[in-house]
This record gives structure tokens, sequence and C-alpha cells, in this order.
């Protein structure tokens, strides 16, 4: 009934300890691999026998090419092309993940902040680490806009700068909220049907319309499942033109 | 108690064909739209209606919700950190709290498309 018991990690497998830590194998590893192999049964296996006019699954594994290089040349243009394996593997990782939480007993590795921060944290690094290299230190103009008084100018660096610093949060607050709140939620609602149903013939009449709220909510969370992917791959999109096409 | 009539004819008559003055006034709506197609080039005058599911609409709503949060808690722990290591207990938080919300605000007007982000090259500059 602890709507909070979901998100429990468990040690499945200890290898042993590293400066006082122990490096287990836990539940939410386990589940990164399930959707692992669901990504890989997808663009791999789906894809293996090559047909020209695709079949059902391959056609699903086209699809997510096409929609992830749609977004991807929309945002950060041609040469934005060269980052498409980042923005495929977060993409489809991210979105295994989701859809795999939402299936009953299913542990949701997204809803851990810990998990959204680290990718969150590779997007900025990535960005900023191109940025520098392909523009050199003429990169660090975009915290300093042109045409400002010079009295202001400190001001405003400071500004653009917690700006730039506040990127990694909110991409990975959003995604790690999202779907943390949606599963509390369902949680919640399902914890009354079963309360509600305890309580007599009365209580199970009036049980159905947190049931009725359950099964809604499961479906909103099937769209938020997806979009939280989608906004999280075209932020890193649009954080990518940021690096790559800096002057226009 | 003459449009009464005319509104019962109408439903008598399930549709009527078009009066004088709704001919004029399709007319005038066609011409405002032509008119204001001009001023803005880059809206055709009668585009498709845009769908309500659309996914880029809603993902724009999502991450505006978090701009602005992000931003103020930046600020926030920009503060507490300078507090801790200079000791100048309530003054770091107060102004880089601000700071944040600003930079919070500036975050959520890029997102939203009303102020452009920032570029290394001047616009005039631009090719």
């Amino acid at each position: 009934m602890d709507p909070i018991h979901q998100f429990q990690i468990t040690n499945l497998l200890t290898f042993g300890h590293i400066g006082g830590y122990e490096i287990a194998f836990t539940n939410s590893a386990l589940f990164m691999l399930i959707a692992l192999a669901v990504i890989a049964a997808l663009t791999i296996g789906a894809t293996s026998s090559r047909a020209l006019v695709p079949g059902r699954m391959q056609s699903v594994a086209e699809m997510s090419y096409e929609f992830v290089a749609d977004t991807l040349r929309s945002s950060a243009g041609s040469e934005g092309m060269k980052f498409f394996p980042l923005v495929f593997s977060l993409f489809m990782f991210i979105l295994a993940v989701n859809v795999i939480g939402i299936i009953p007993y299913m542990f949701t590795v997204t809803s851990h902040i810990i998990i959204t921060a680290s990718l969150a944290l590779l997007v900025f690094v990535i960005v900023y680490g191109y940025g520098f290299w392909k523009n050199g230190l003429r990169f660090l103009r975009l915290f300093a806009p042109s045409g400002i008084p010079i009295i202001l100018m400190p001001l405003i660096v400071f500004i653009e700068v917690m700006s730039h610093l506040s990127r990694p949060l909110s991409h990975s607050l959003r995604l790690f909220a999202n779907m943390l709140a949606g599963h509390i939620t369902l949680k919640v609602f399902g914890g009354f049907v079963v309360m509600l149903g305890g309580l007599g013939f009365l209580g199970s009449l009036v049980a159905i319309l947190p049931l009725g709220m359950t099964v809604a909510l499961t479906a909103l969370e099937l769209l938020v499942a997806f979009l939280q992917a989608y906004v999280f791959a075209v932020l890193t999109c649009v954080y990518l033109n940021d690096a790559i096409h800096p002057g226009h | 108690m003459a449009d009464k009539d005319r509104a019962d004819d109408a439903r008598k008559a399930g549709r009527d064909p078009p009066s004088a003055d709704e001919a004029a006034l399709s007319a005038r709506l066609r011409d405002l739209g032509e008119r204001l197609g001009r001023h803005h080039p880059d809206r055709p005058p009668d585009s498709e209606p845009r769908p309500t599911a659309d996914p880029s609409a809603i993902a724009r709503g999502f991450r505006l919700s978090t701009e602005l949060v992000a931003g103020v808690l930046v600020g926030a722990g920009i503060g507490w950190l300078l507090d801790r290591w200079l000791g100048s207990s309530p003054l770091g938080m107060i102004v880089f709290l601000l700071l944040g919300f600003v930079a919070g605000v500036l975050n959520v007007m890029r997102a939203a498309g009303v102020v452009q982000p920032n570029r290394l090259d001047p616009p005039d500059r631009r090719p």
C-alpha cells in the first residue's frame, strides 16, 4: 500500500566493496538490462531480415530511426547528424525504460534522479566539451551578449552562466519528476480501490471511481512516457545546436 | 419579430441560402484574411488547424514547467555554497536567489521563443 515502496532499490547480487560502498547488481540495473534487450531485439532482431517491404517490427524500428533523425535534423541541422547515435540511444533508452515501468510489478529506472541526472550531465559535458573543442575560447562569448553596456556586463554574464547551469538541472528534473509523480499517483489511486473494496458492498460501488481514474491515468502515463523521452531528445538536440552552430 | 420569423424558417428548411449580408460578411472576412496574410507572409492565410495532440506543443509545455524552477534552484544552490564557504550568511543566498530567479525567467522566455537565444555573432553580421 505504500506508494513509495515501488521505488525501493534492492541488491540482487553483491560483487564486493570499494571504498566503503557496496558494489551490487540492483533491480534498477536489471531493468536497464531488460530495456537494453528490448531495444536490441527491436533494432537488431527486427531488421535482420532486411526486407525491402518491411514487416511489422521492422517498420517500427525504421519509424523510430526516421523520427529521431527528423527531430535532430530540424533542430540541429544536418551537421548535427554526427550526434545521431547519442540522441537515438538516449531516446530509445528513456522510452524503453519508461514504457517498461508502466507494466505492473516493473521497476521504473527513470524515477531515480541519479539516473536522469547522469544522463543530463552526459549531455551537458558533451555539448560544452564539443562547443569549446570546436569554437575554442570564442565559445565563451555565448555568455556575453553583444551590445550590452559595460556596467551591466558582470550582471548579465552572471545571469547567463546561471541560465546555462540550470540546463542540466531542468533537463534531469523534468524526466525524474514526471515519472515519479505519475507512478505515485497511479499507486495512490490503486490503493484507494483496495481500501474501498474492503469496506463491504457500498465501498465496492464507490471503488469504481478510483478504478476508472487508474485506467485513465495509465493511458496518460503511456503518453507521458513517450513525451518525456521525446522532450529529452529534443532538448538534447537544441543544446547540441548551440555547440554546433554558435554563429547563426 | 422579423428575426424570429427568419430563424423559424431556417429551422424548418434545415439550411437557407446565404443571404446578402452573409455574403458581404464572408467577402469582408476573406479580404481581412488576405490583408493579414500580407502582414504575416510566413503564415499561409488558410493553414490547416494544428492538431491538439501535437507532440511538440505538449513537449513545449513540459519544457516550460521546469525551466523557472531549475533557475531558482541553481541560484539557491550557488548562494548556499557561497555562504558556507565565505560565511556571508544571508547575503549570498539573497543575491543569488534573486539572480537565479532572473535566470529562470530568462530560461522560460527563451523556451517560449519570446527572447532570441544568445548567439556568438551580432544579428547584423549574420549571413
